[in-house]
C-alpha cells in the first residue's frame, strides 16, 4: 500500500455543492423521501431496488425470524430442565431442534449480515450510490423471503417439519427414513435462500470491485466491506456445493436415483463430504461478517485508526483459503477421513484468528475507549469468541474430537462461536450503524441493560454445557436419565437461556422508544472513520452529493480531524495538538 | 507454556512506547514507525498491572498443574488405555488453552480498563508495528506445532488397532472380536469367536437402559462396527471415545479396558424418533468371569444369528494399522455386498 499523499493542503471538496455542501442539514429531507418519482408506501417497499431498502427488509425479516428461532430454543431449554419432560413429543423436538438450526444458520446468521448490514453498509462505505445489480438485489430477497417461508411452513403439512437435524445426514433424510413433505420443504427453502445468498454474492463482489470511489483503492476499504468481499467468495464456492447435493438429496427422495443410499450402490457418506464443503466455508460466512463489523467499530470507539490493517485483510484471506480445505474436521468420527491433513489444517486456523485478536487489542491499545452500546457488544464479542475459540482448538484434535464429538461440549462451542459472532457482534453492528439507517439513536440504557442481560445469560447458559457434554450428554436428545447426574447443569442452563430472552426485550422496548420518541442522530454520531459517516442519516436516495478526498481507510475521519489524519508509508503521525473540534462534519447531537 | 509467556511480554514490550500518547499529546513527529521505542518504560499502573496478569494468568494453571499433572476438567480420566490416553492429550490442551485464552483475556481486560475515556486528548494515531505483528504471527505457529504434534502422537495410540481376525496379540494375549450393529433403535453385540449374540431395543419400555456389552479387562477387544440402517453414533463416556456406524462402511478399533465396572454407552448421532433412548452399557468384567459371562449366554440361548448379516461375512478390509481409524473407502464397503 503506502501511497504517498499529498500536503494536507485545506480541504476543499472538489465536487458540486461548494465547501459547506458537504452531506448536512440540506439534504436531509431527501433521505426519507427518494427524489425519483415512483410508487410509494407499500408498493415503495415491494418495488424498490434500492438497496438501503432491500437492506432493511432482509434485517427485519432475519430478526423475525431470530426472535422465532430463540422461542424455539426457550421450549428445547425448558424441555431439557427435567430428565424425561413431556412438554413437547420426541417428534416434535426433533423438528424443533432441525429448526433452531436451520433458522438461526440459514436464515438469520448469514441473511442478517450479507444481506441486512452489508446491503446497506458495504455500498454507502465504497461511496457507491447502489449495489452493482440493483434488480438482482431485489430478487434476492424475495427469494429469500420466499425460501424462510418454505422453510417454516414445514410446520403445517402432514408429518411435520424436517426433523433430521440442521445437517441433514443421509440416509436418515431419505424418503424411507424422512417420509413427509416436511423435508422437501426444508430442501426447497435451502435452494432457493442459496441462491438468494448467492445472487447477493456476486452483487457484493461486483459493487466492491467496480463501484468504490474516486481513490478508495483496494487497501483503503473499510475491513467490514474487505470482509464482505471475501465473504462474497466464499459465498461463490460454497453455495452452488449446497445446491448440488440438495438436488442429488431431492432426486433420491423422489426420483428414484440412490446417490447417498447403500443399497442402490451410493455413499451416505458423500453427502457428509459435499455438506461439510459447503458447511465450513458457510462457518466463515456467518463469522467473517461479523469480524468485520467489530473491527469497524473498535477503532471508533477508541478513536485510533486499526492496528495492522493489512494484517486483517491478509487474516481475513488466510481464513477464508484455510476454510475450503478443513470440512472433514467434522467426520473425524466416521473413521473414513484422513486425519491429520484436516486437523493440521483445522488448527492453522487458529492462526490468522489470532492475529486478528492481537490486532483488536492492539486497536484498544493507547486509546480512549468510550462503551457506548456497539463497544459494549463488540467488547462482549471478544470475550465469547475468545472462549468459543480456544475450545475450537482442542476440536481440531481428533482424538479430543472423538470424546467430545456430538456432546454438548460442542454444542456450547459452536454457541460461543456463533452468538458470540451473530449476536454480540451483530447486534455490536445493528446499535452502530442504526442511527445512520434511521437517523435516530437507540438509547444507550437500555442498549446496556441488553448487553448485560445477554453477556451474564450467554455464560450461564453455556458454560455448564461444556461440563454436561464431559460428562457424556450427547446432542440432540429430548431426555436423559435421571442417574445421569446432567438435571443440575441443565436447570442452569436453562436458567441462562431465559436472561438472554429477558436481554432481548429490552432490545424490543429500545426499537419501540426510538420508534415513539426519535432523538435525532445526526450524520456521524460516533465521530465515525469510514465513508458512511459522510453522508447524510438516513442517506438520500443515491447516498451521496459529494465526497471527501479519498486518502486511507478512514477518509471521514480524515475530513473532521485534519491534524490526525491517517497517513501510512512509514511517515509518522503529525504531532497530536488538541484542537478544538468544533467543526467536525456532521458531528451529532 | 512458556511460548506463549514470551509472545505477550513481546506484545508489551513493543506497546510500552505507546502510553505517551495517551497521557499526553506528542511534543514532535516521531522519528521511527509507529511502536519504535521512543521512551522508557511507563511508571505508572502499566507495568505492576501486567505483571500481575502476567503473573497470575501463567500462575494459576501452574499451580492447578502442580498438584496434577493431568488436571481433569470436568472429562473422565478414562477405563480404557486409548481413553486415558485421550485424557492426557485433552487436558494437557486444556491447560494450553487456559493459559493462551487466559492472557489474551487479561489483555482485553487490560486494555479496557487501563485505556477507557478519561478525556478529550487525542491518543496517539499509531497503526502498526512490524515486529510485534509478526511476532505473534510466528509464536501462534510455533504453538500450533506443538499442539499438532502431540495430536498426531495421541492418534495413532488411539486409533492403533491388531490386525484384522488376530486372534492373539504379538505378546500372546487373546483378542476378543465384538460386531457392534447399530440400529433404530438399538445394539447387536455379537462374540464370533465365542458364538454369542446379545441384542437389545431401547424402545421396549420405561426403565430399559438398554442391552449390555460384556468385555474382559486387561485384553485388547476389538470392536468391529456396523450399523443396519442410518448413521450412529457408538459413544461410552468413561472410554472417551466414539465413532460412527455407517451403513456400508465397516469401522474397527480397539478397546482395552483397564478397570472392572459398568460404563453408560449412548447413541449420539441423531438417527430418528428414539434416538434419545438409544442406550447401552459396557460391562468390564475378569477374564475368566468373561468366559463364564459367554458360557451361560450361550446355554440360554443367545447365540449368534443366522449367518448372512451384514458385517460379519464380508472379507477382511484393508486397515491402515498406523493411523488407525480402520479407514476403509466406502466402495470398497460397497463393492464387497
Amino acid at each position: 500500500m503506502t501511497t504517498t499523499i499529498e500536503p494536507p493542503d485545506l480541504i476543499t471538496p472538489e465536487q458540486p455543492g461548494g465547501p459547506d455542501g458537504h452531506a448536512g442539514a440540506p439534504h436531509h429531507d431527501a433521505g426519507d423521501h427518494p427524489h425519483h418519482e415512483g410508487p410509494t408506501g407499500i408498493l415503495n417497499w415491494l418495488t424498490s431496488t434500492d438497496h438501503k431498502v432491500i437492506g432493511k427488509s432482509y434485517m427485519i425479516t432475519s430478526l423475525v425470524l431470530f426472535f422465532i428461532a430463540g422461542i424455539m430454543a426457550l421450549v428445547i431449554r425448558v424441555q431439557l430442565s427435567t430428565p424425561s419432560s413431556s412438554l413437547v413429543s420426541f417428534q416434535t423436538y426433533n423438528e424443533l431442534f432441525t429448526m433452531h438450526g436451520s433458522l438461526m444458520l440459514y436464515l438469520f446468521a448469514g441473511p442478517f449480515a450479507f444481506g441486512g448490514l452489508a446491503n446497506y453498509i458495504v455500498p454507502l462505505q465504497v461511496g457507491a450510490p447502489d449495489m452493482a445489480f440493483p434488480r438482482l438485489n431485489a430478487l434476492s430477497y424475495w427469494l429469500y423471503l420466499g425460501g424462510s417461508i418454505t422453510m417454516l411452513s414445514g410446520f403445517l403439512v402432514a408429518g411435520g417439519a424436517a426433523s433430521f437435524g440442521w445437517v441433514a445426514y443421509a440416509p436418515l433424510s431419505n424418503a424411507t427414513n424422512s417420509p413427509g413433505a416436511g423435508a422437501d420443504l426444508w430442501l426447497m427453502a435451502l435452494a432457493l435462500t442459496g441462491f438468494s445468498a448467492i445472487f447477493t454474492g456476486v452483487n457484493l463482489c461486483a459493487t466492491i470491485f467496480y463501484l468504490r470511489a474516486p481513490g478508495l483503492t483496494m487497501f483503503r476499504v473499510p475491513i467490514f466491506s474487505w470482509n464482505m468481499l471475501v465473504t462474497a467468495i466464499l459465498i461463490l464456492i460454497a453455495f452452488p456445493v449446497l445446491f448440488g447435493a440438495v438436488v442429488m438429496l431431492f432426486c433420491d427422495r423422489h426420483f428414484g436415483t440412490h446417490i447417498f443410499t447403500v443399497q442402490g450402490g451410493g455413499v451416505p457418506v458423500l453427502w457428509q463430504n459435499l455438506f461439510w464443503f459447503f458447511g465450513h466455508p458457510e462457518v466463515y460466512i456467518l463469522a467473517l461478517p461479523y469480524f468485520g463489523m467489530v473491527t469497524d467499530i473498535i477503532p471508533v470507539f477508541s478513536r485510533k485508526p486499526l492496528f495492522g490493517y493489512k494484517g486483517m485483510v491478509f487474516a481475513t484471506m488466510s481464513i477464508a483459503a484455510l476454510s475450503t480445505g478443513v470440512w472433514a474436521h467434522h467426520m473425524f468420527t466416521t473413521g473414513v477421513v484422513l486425519l491429520p491433513f484436516f486437523s493440521l489444517l483445522s488448527y492453522m486456523i487458529a492462526i490468522p484468528t489470532g492475529i486478528k485478536f492481537f490486532n483488536w487489542i492492539g486497536t484498544m491499545w493507547g486509546g480512549q475507549i468510550s462503551f457506548q452500546t456497539p463497544m459494549l457488544f463488540s467488547v462482549g464479542f471478544l470475550f465469547a469468541f475468545l472462549m468459543g475459540g480456544v475450545t475450537g482448538v482442542l476440536l481440531a484434535s481428533p482424538p479430543v474430537d472423538f470424546m467430545t464429538h456430538d456432546t454438548y461440549f460442542v454444542v456450547a462451542h459452536f454457541h460461543q462461536v456463533l452468538i458470540g459472532t451473530a449476536v454480540f457482534a451483530g447486534f455490536a453492528g445493528f446499535y452502530f450503524w442504526y442511527p445512520k439507517m434511521y437517523g435516530r439513536m437507540l438509547r444507550e440504557s437500555l442498549g446496556k441493560l441488553h448487553f448485560w442481560g445477554l453477556f451474564i445469560g450467554f455464560w450461564v447458559t453455556f458454560m455448564p454445557q461444556y461440563v454436561v457434554g464431559l460428562k457424556g450428554m450427547p446432542r440432540r436428545v429430548a431426555a436423559y436419565l435421571p442417574s445421569n447426574g446432567w438435571t443440575t447443569l441443565n436447570v442452569i442452563s436453562t436458567v441462562g437461556a431465559f436472561i438472554i430472552g429477558v436481554s432481548f426485550l429490552f432490545f424490543l422496548i429500545n426499537l419501540w422508544v426510538s420508534w415513539r420518541n426519535p432523538i435525532p442522530a445526526g450524520d456521524n454520531p460516533w465521530d465515525g472513520h469510514a465513508l458512511e459517516w459522510f453522508t447524510t442519516s438516513p442517506p438520500s436516495h443515491h447516498n451521496y452529493t459529494h465526497l471527501p478526498p479519498i486518502r486511507s481507510e478512514r477518509p471521514t475521519w480524515d475530513y473532521n480531524h485534519p491534524e490526525h489524519r491517517t497517513i501510512h508509508s512509514g511517515k509518522s503521525t503529525p504531532s497530536p495538538e488538541p484542537s478544538p473540534d468544533g467543526e467536525k462534519v456532521g458531528a451529532g447531537s | 507454556m512458556p511460548t506463549s509467556v514470551i509472545a505477550v511480554n513481546a506484545f508489551t514490550t513493543g506497546s510500552r512506547a505507546e502510553p505517551n500518547g495517551s497521557d499526553r499529546p506528542a511534543t514532535g513527529p516521531a522519528t521511527a514507525p509507529d511502536g519504535a521505542v521512543r521512551g522508557g518504560p511507563r511508571r505508572g499502573t502499566g507495568r505492576p498491572w501486567r505483571r500481575w496478569a502476567v503473573g497470575l494468568a501463567v500462575g494459576a494453571p501452574l499451580v492447578l498443574a502442580g498438584c496434577n499433572a493431568y488436571p481433569s476438567y470436568g472429562a473422565s480420566r478414562g477405563a480404557t488405555s486409548q481413553g486415558q490416553d485421550t485424557f492426557k492429550l485433552y487436558s494437557g490442551m486444556m491447560t494450553t488453552g487456559i493459559i493462551i485464552g487466559g492472557l489474551v483475556a487479561l489483555l482485553i481486560l487490560f486494555c479496557i480498563i487501563r485505556y477507557r475515556k478519561r478525556s478529550d486528548e487525542m491518543p496517539r494515531q499509531f497503526h502498526e508495528n512490524i515486529p510485534v505483528e509478526i511476532l505473534y504471527t510466528v509464536i501462534p505457529v510455533i504453538i500450533v506445532g506443538f499442539l499438532f504434534a502431540f495430536t498426531v502422537i495421541t492418534e495413532n495410540k488411539v486409533d492403533a488397532i491388531q490386525p484384522v481376525d488376530a486372534s492373539f496379540t504379538s505378546t500372546g494375549q487373546p483378542v476378543v472380536n465384538i460386531t457392534v450393529t447399530a440400529f433404530q433403535w438399538g445394539w447387536r453385540f455379537d462374540y464370533p469367536g465365542l458364538n454369542v449374540g446379545v441384542a437389545g431395543e431401547t424402545t421396549n419400555g420405561p426403565g430399559n437402559h438398554g442391552p449390555q456389552m460384556v468385555v474382559p479387562v486387561g485384553q485388547t477387544v476389538q470392536i468391529l462396527l456396523v450399523s443396519d440402517d442410518v448413521i450412529h453414533g457408538f459413544y461410552v463416556r468413561d472410554f472417551n471415545f466414539s465413532r460412527y456406524a455407517l451403513p456400508g462402511v465397516e469401522n474397527r478399533f480397539d478397546l482395552n479396558v483397564l478397570k472392572t465396572g459398568t460404563y453408560p454407552g449412548q447413541c449420539t448421532q441423531i438417527c430418528g424418533l428414539y434416538h434419545s433412548e438409544m442406550l447401552f452399557s459396557v460391562r468390564a468384567v475378569s477374564p475368566s468371569a468373561f468366559l463364564q459371562w459367554a458360557r451361560t449366554q450361550r446355554a440360554s440361548g443367545n447365540v449368534l444369528p443366522r449367518s448372512g448379516t451384514s458385517a460379519q461375512d464380508l472379507p477382511p478390509i484393508d486397515t491402515h494399522v498406523t493411523n488407525g481409524s480402520g479407514y476403509n473407502t466406502p466402495s470398497q464397503a460397497k463393492g464387497d455386498q
